[in-house]
């Protein structure tokens, strides 16, 4: 029982006034950028990353604002969603499905106080998920070498690609090109500079948070510009008469619930799937054993259940392999993996047994955000509805201004804002050509340690390529990432929801 | 044909850049591997990838209309017109006209819009500056 004992001192650490008050501010400020549609938990978590980083708190206070503000948008992703038909965040598409017929029918205070159990269990039982599971893939990670960390990445670029894009050759586009950008800088090994073009400022390589926060948020202000008025979400006027779900329809959909707890929870661990595909795959399965009499689609409180359910067991799944591996699943917990690495905190095998402190009080702060979620979701609803009615046209511009803050604070300089402006309009031609921005930041994150595991296994074997598929976990790690790439070309029009490029990831 | 501009435009990058990588100057001691093979890798994948999308291109996707481009390269200006303006005029000053002209071509009335955009610059400036102590930028007022 040492996890338990484990998650006993987690619960010490997490378990301070200073470090609730941070969960709490998270959780609020996560809710609300989920609930407004133009700021989802990627670009929301990466506006805060500088900030957070700049106050100077220390790591794992750092950390659980950070993680309340990511459950947060999960949570809140599914508030527009139900009362307005526009999902707040990408995973909380599916939720339009049934939750705005729900509302339609006057069911709205039903429909969201469901879906607000509903991601409670779906985030409360994942996080049980990653206390048993991580340990063990830890255990497993402890074996690696450098080789198999190379293929290991190469998995993480090749399931992305395969599952999250609908052209693979462009998820290899932006892979390459994070990748490339990763390699600007001095090399740390040899410490000679590559493709700095003698530019003083290159030297130290181009900073990730400038690149996340360019790419997600700058390009949404430009997505936005093209429609004319800002496409402001329309009047929020509701009436919620109640904020309860009544037991039976709890009691009703339980069962929903748990297979989209299960079905979440599985897809999330996936590198490359994450939140999205849990909840489309648990309202897909939810609707093709439940739906008998053809209420899916109409309002039926199943289908709010299984994907909310669904995409916040993902939420939690998919911090599996980002804290046992170092390697995100997910656009949002790449975001994740750059706040750690913010925090210098290298995420790994070697996290858990070297500062074990910060995973288990990481991990008793999801417990703790979750409780305070529920808390604060079900009866302040209202609140967070009200939120929703502020329009685009002001709410852009501070989300702009908030990020040039945060970027001005890491370094205080005009160069670096230039380069987050690139990334904008880079950010904003790339989601319109449909090229996916996940490969790109994991590109920007990864490159350097890809590189340098390459480069390690090559010193040990004196330039013998064979030594990176030279052991039994390396051969199989490579044959997943194949498997990875290519399965979904055959059965991935079945895995895919269809994309809203207007939706923030 | 966007997808075919995509595709050129990466060739091009992609052959720059190994053009570039392979000038990188390396020292005597090096590992096996050295500093250029890693991003010439890239470039090649990255060609790869270029290649595919330039002879198999997807559907043509949904550009705005000309005046609409306008706008986002107007915003463009704005911004890169901040980031200079800020060591010169202070954060204040820089951040309400930046917020305000975006909250204008985003569709707020005039009169709203520099409400708002002042609104927001002091809204940033009390929250960060002065309860969190973050560093902005000063100007010559000293906000």
């Amino acid at each position: 029982m040492d996890i338990l004992a484990s998650l006993g001192d987690g619960f010490a650490v997490a378990l301070t006034w200073q470090n609730l008050g941070l969960a709490l501010i998270g959780c609020f400020l996560g809710t609300i950028i989920g609930a407004l549609p133009g700021l989802g938990p990627a670009n929301g978590v990466a506006i805060l990353i500088p900030l957070a980083f700049t106050l100077g708190l220390p790591a794992t206070p750092a950390l659980i604002l950070l993680t309340s503000v990511y459950f947060g948008a999960m949570y809140g992703g599914r508030i527009s969603s139900i009362l307005l038909n526009i999902p707040g965040d990408e995973p909380a598409m599916m939720t339009t499905l049934d939750g705005y017929p729900m509302t339609q029918k006057g069911q709205a205070g039903e429909a969201l106080a469901l879906s607000g159990v509903a991601s409670f269990v779906g985030a409360f039982f994942a996080t049980w998920g990653l206390v048993f599971l991580a340990p063990q893939l830890v255990k497993v990670a402890l074996l690696f070498g450098p080789a198999e960390y190379f293929a290991l990445f190469t998995l993480a670029f090749a399931t992305l690609g395969g599952i999250a894009a609908r052209n693979q050759a462009k998820a290899v586009i932006a892979a390459a090109l994070g990748l490339a950008i990763a390699m600007v800088g001095v090399d740390h090994q040899t410490g000679v500079p590559r493709l700095t073009f003698g530019e003083i400022h290159l030297y130290e390589g181009i900073h990730f948070l400038i690149a996340i926060v360019g790419l997600f948020a700058i390009s949404e202000v430009f997505l936005f510009l093209e429609h004319p008025n800002g496409s402001a979400p329309g009047d929020a006027k509701v009436k919620l008469n109640r904020l309860t779900a009544p037991l039976s329809m709890l009691k009703e959909t339980r069962g929903s619930m748990a297979r989209g707890t299960v079905i979440g929870f599985l897809s999330g661990v996936l590198p490359g799937a994450g939140a999205s595909l849990g909840s489309f795959v648990a309202y897909t399965v939810e609707k093709r054993l439940k739906d008998k009499e053809g209420t899916f689609g109409k309002g039926d409180p199943r289908g709010v259940a299984a994907p909310e359910a669904g995409n916040n067991a993902a939420a939690g799944g998919s911090l599996v392999p980002m804290l046992a591996l170092g390697v995100p699943g997910s656009g949002t917990t790449a975001v994740m993996l750059a706040m750690l690495m913010a925090l210098n905190i290298t995420p790994g095998p070697l996290l858990f047994t070297q500062q074990p402190e910060v995973v288990w009080g990481l991990i008793a702060a999801l417990f703790i955000g979750n409780v305070m979620l529920l808390l604060l979701n079900v009866p302040m609803v209202g609140l967070f509805v009200r939120v929703l009615q502020v329009p685009t046209k002001y709410l852009l511009p501070a989300v702009a201004m908030i990020s040039f803050v945060g970027i001005y604070g890491l370094s205080g300089s005009t160069f670096d804002l230039l380069v987050m402006i690139i990334f904008g309009v880079g950010g904003y031609l790339l989601r319109k050509l449909d090229v996916p921005l996940v490969p790109v930041i994991l590109g920007i994150l990864l490159g350097n340690e890809m590189e340098k595991n390459l480069r390690r296994a090559l010193t040990i074997s004196d330039g013998d390529l064979s030594i990176l598929w030279g052991s039994p976990i390396a051969i199989t790690i490579w044959t997943l990432a194949i498997l990875g790439f290519v399965a979904p070309l055959l059965v991935g029009r079945l895995l895919r929801p269809k994309k809203d490029a207007t939706v923030a990831p | 044909m966007s997808d075919r501009i995509l595709g050129g435009t990466c060739l091009l990058l992609s052959m720059l850049y190994i053009y570039f990588a392979a000038q990188t100057q390396v020292g005597f001691i090096s590992d096996p591997m050295g500093p250029k093979a890693f991003p010439i890798a890239v470039g090649v994948v990255l060609a790869l990838g270029a290649l595919y999308t330039l002879f198999k291109p997807d559907p043509e996707p949904l550009w705005p209309r000309l005046g609409r481009l306008g706008e986002i390269v107007f915003a463009v200006v704005v911004m890169v017109a901040y980031t200079y303006a800020l060591p010169e005029f202070g954060f204040v000053v820089s951040t309400s006209f930046a917020a305000g002209l975006l909250s204008w071509r985003l569709g707020a009335g005039p009169v709203a819009a520099s409400i708002a955009g002042v609104a927001i610059a002091v809204g940033i400036f009390v929250i960060f500056r002065l309860v969190l102590k973050l560093s902005l930028a000063i100007g010559p007022w000293g906000f």
